[in-house]
């Protein structure tokens, strides 16, 4: 396992002198390319922290969490990740906000920290890629997309919780 | 949709706090939010830089290329309306190679030209089943590396960011394979070809 990062990175940077491209410059290009998507989304980012914060500050998740803990608890599911995964097809900033707040009450090597980022490695912003997509083109029918394409976020919530279950416990 | 999700969890945290009595921690959580959202981003922007760049070289080296050369003949199957020597197919394979690589910066583009390419000169305001697919195929991540997880899980101190790795492909393989199918399956007797 500790051998996937350093050696993607050597594949990268070989891969890129037999194509004889300068690495480097590659390199930096898209390291400001990174630089401003962090730049694009920090606005975001502090907006949806706060008011995450504030939810849960105010007493109010928990109180969700308690609120529907009976009926996660009969399907096995873990109660504390089901506000990340309704938000998940509709904001990503969002998501991101509620990952960082389970990664801080719970820790990031958690089983809920596990399960949370399973589910955010393996969903996208549902609602946004089909507004973008078919509004770009002038399509207003767009038949059994959304339905498809949340049961395919349905699965992902379950299956983020199966297999930190199989491969973690 | 986004800013009534906003003002929504402002709103109502004020009214849950307001009954709950934990007004003064209400408070404080806006301070301590504003700045961890800070303390997050400066702890990523190294890492997500690197990211970035290292893919860049992948993506300059025509990484995406060799992607979709291997991707094609799945892609073939998964868009049968699809004549593989247009521009439409060339553009689809190009936009699910980047989603691969993580390129969303990249994978964006390319993909409002494939629809763009799907619809052609026609007439349309129905999805052509191909449309449908490749939709689907853009609402689900396929990423190999998921990097950006990985870089906030090493921001919130993992010890092995990257060991959900598997978890995540199978995870991402059955939900877009559950997409997909129900893409296929429900599209009707009424063919959408056009």
């Amino acid at each position: 396992m500790e051998y996937i990062i350093p050696a993607f990175l050597v594949f990268t940077v070989v891969f890129g002198l037999v194509k004889r491209i300068n690495v480097f410059d590659a390199f930096t290009d898209g390291a400001k390319q990174g630089l401003f998507t962090l730049y694009s989304i920090a606005p975001t980012m502090i907006g949806l922290i706060v008011c995450v914060n504030m939810l849960k500050a105010s007493g109010l998740t928990d109180f969700i969490v308690t609120l529907v803990k009976p009926v996660t608890d009969f399907f096995h599911f873990p109660s504390e990740i089901l506000p990340m995964a309704v938000l998940r097809p509709v904001s990503g900033s969002g998501a991101t906000a509620l990952l960082t707040g389970i990664y801080k009450d719970y820790g990031a090597d958690s089983f809920l920290g596990r399960c949370a980022s399973v589910l955010a490695g393996s969903s996208e912003t549902t609602f946004y890629a089909i507004t973008m997509y078919f509004g770009s083109i002038g399509i207003k029918k767009i038949r059994h997309t959304l339905i498809s394409a949340l049961a395919a976020d349905f699965t992902a919530v379950i299956m983020s919780v199966v297999t930190v279950s199989i491969f973690f416990t | 949709m986004i800013s009534y999700i906003f003002a929504g969890m402002i709103t109502l945290s004020f009214v849950y706090a307001a009954f709950s009595g934990n007004m003064s921690a209400l408070s404080q959580s806006v301070i301590d939010g504003a700045k961890e959202a800070v303390e997050l981003l400066i702890t990523l922007c190294g890492i997500m830089c690197m990211w970035s760049g290292f893919m860049e070289i992948a993506n300059k080296g025509g990484l995406t290329k060799v992607f979709s050369k291997i991707l094609s003949p799945v892609i073939k199957r998964l868009f049968p309306d699809v004549d593989e020597q247009s521009d439409a197919f060339s553009y689809i394979t190009m936009n699910i190679s980047a989603n691969l690589l993580g390129l969303g910066n990249a994978a964006t583009p390319l993909g409002l030209s494939a629809m763009r390419e799907l619809k052609g000169n026609k007439r349309l305001d129905t999805a052509t089943d191909s449309m449908v697919t490749f939709v689907v195929l853009n609402t689900a991540s396929i990423q190999l590396l998921p990097t950006t997880v990985a870089s906030l899980r090493a921001s919130y101190g993992s010890k092995s960011p990257f060991d959900v790795i598997f978890c995540v492909w199978i995870s991402s393989i059955v939900s877009v394979s559950v997409g997909l199918i129900l893409a296929k399956t429900l599209k009707g007797r009424k063919k959408w070809s056009t």
